[in-house]
């Protein structure tokens, strides 16, 4: 149950950031942070107590498996992840082709 | 048991620095080393899979970043309603960690997952898909719907990045709008 509280508190470090910072980059920054510590926690859930990792060996019997399901999920979610990413990093880029900064207070008016 | 506390603290410090470092560049490496601390942590909770993926992805995910910081650094800025700004975000990370710890009681203990749907992969996924591996199988064959959406998403954003960055097409200032060249 710590683990979980722990991994939370990861959390809201990304979301800290999200939330506080004014830099478009630091914001992405959380973003990541936030993404790794969800990623985390369902490999957590996936966890079991003395586990092996869910791959057959021909000669040993492995018994004790994890569970299979959430890593096969936070795999897509990994890839997925880094797609927007690389979205977010374009967007501001663009901004700051546009305004000259990645400052989000100075980007007032809407010249669209 | 005590390297996944170790490895989570360690990862929640070197968050904490790269939240709070002036120089953006500084941020990026120390996020790159949460990034990589992450990828020990899931060998530790035995998802070699997943380390090997967040590895990579890890290490992309710097060198845009890198890309998109390099010379563009800016002075942080501290003017503005700071204490409203702060207020405003503890009051709402508070909210979510109440409802959040209120959510954890019902999961099960840590260490003990319910394993419905998993056991079923486990016991017969190796007679049914050939696969040594349980991930790949599940990945690859039972949720292989799954892999086509991740890889229609990917398509789909490497167009939307292309839509963004391109230069021709994009409006000058004070042009008239010109739509049909799309």
């Amino acid at each position: 149950m710590k683990v979980y509280l722990l991994c939370l508190g990861l959390f809201c470090i990304g979301l800290y950031c999200i939330l506080r910072k004014r830099n478009i980059i630091k914001i992405i920054l959380g973003f990541i942070i936030a993404e790794y510590a969800v990623n985390l926690f369902f490999i957590l859930a996936a966890y079991r107590m003395e586990g092996r990792s869910p791959i057959f060996a021909p000669d040993a019997k492995i018994v004790n498996m994890v569970d299979a399901l959430p890593q096969a999920l936070v795999l897509t979610a990994i890839a997925i992840g880094l797609a927007n990413v690389a979205l977010l990093i374009s967007i501001a880029l663009r901004i700051y082709d546009k305004y000259g900064t990645f400052d989000i207070t100075k980007i007032r008016e809407l010249r669209g | 048991m005590m390297q996944i506390y170790l490895l989570l603290g360690a990862m929640i410090v070197v968050a904490i620095l790269a939240v709070e470092l002036k120089d953006l560049l500084s941020s990026i490496v120390a996020l790159g080393a949460v990034g990589l601390l992450l990828c020990i942590a899931f060998i530790t909770l035995k998802a070699p899979d997943v380390a090997i993926t967040q590895l990579v992805v890890e290490i992309l995910c710097l060198i845009i970043l890198i890309r998109a910081t390099l010379k563009r650094d800016l002075p942080f800025s501290t003017t503005g309603r700071w204490f409203l700004n702060t207020l405003i975000a503890v009051i709402f990370i508070s909210v979510f960690l109440l409802v959040a710890a209120k959510c954890l009681k019902d999961l099960p203990q840590f260490g003990y997952p319910i394993m419905r749907v998993a056991g079923t992969y486990l016991k017969e996924g190796m007679t049914k898909t050939g696969a040594a591996n349980i991930v790949s199988s599940i990945e690859l064959d039972y949720r292989a719907y799954d892999t086509l959406g991740e890889a229609t998403v990917l398509f789909a954003t490497v167009i939307g990045i292309l839509a963004i960055v391109r230069k021709s097409g994009v409006k000058k200032e004070g042009e008239e709008d010109s739509e049909e060249n799309e």
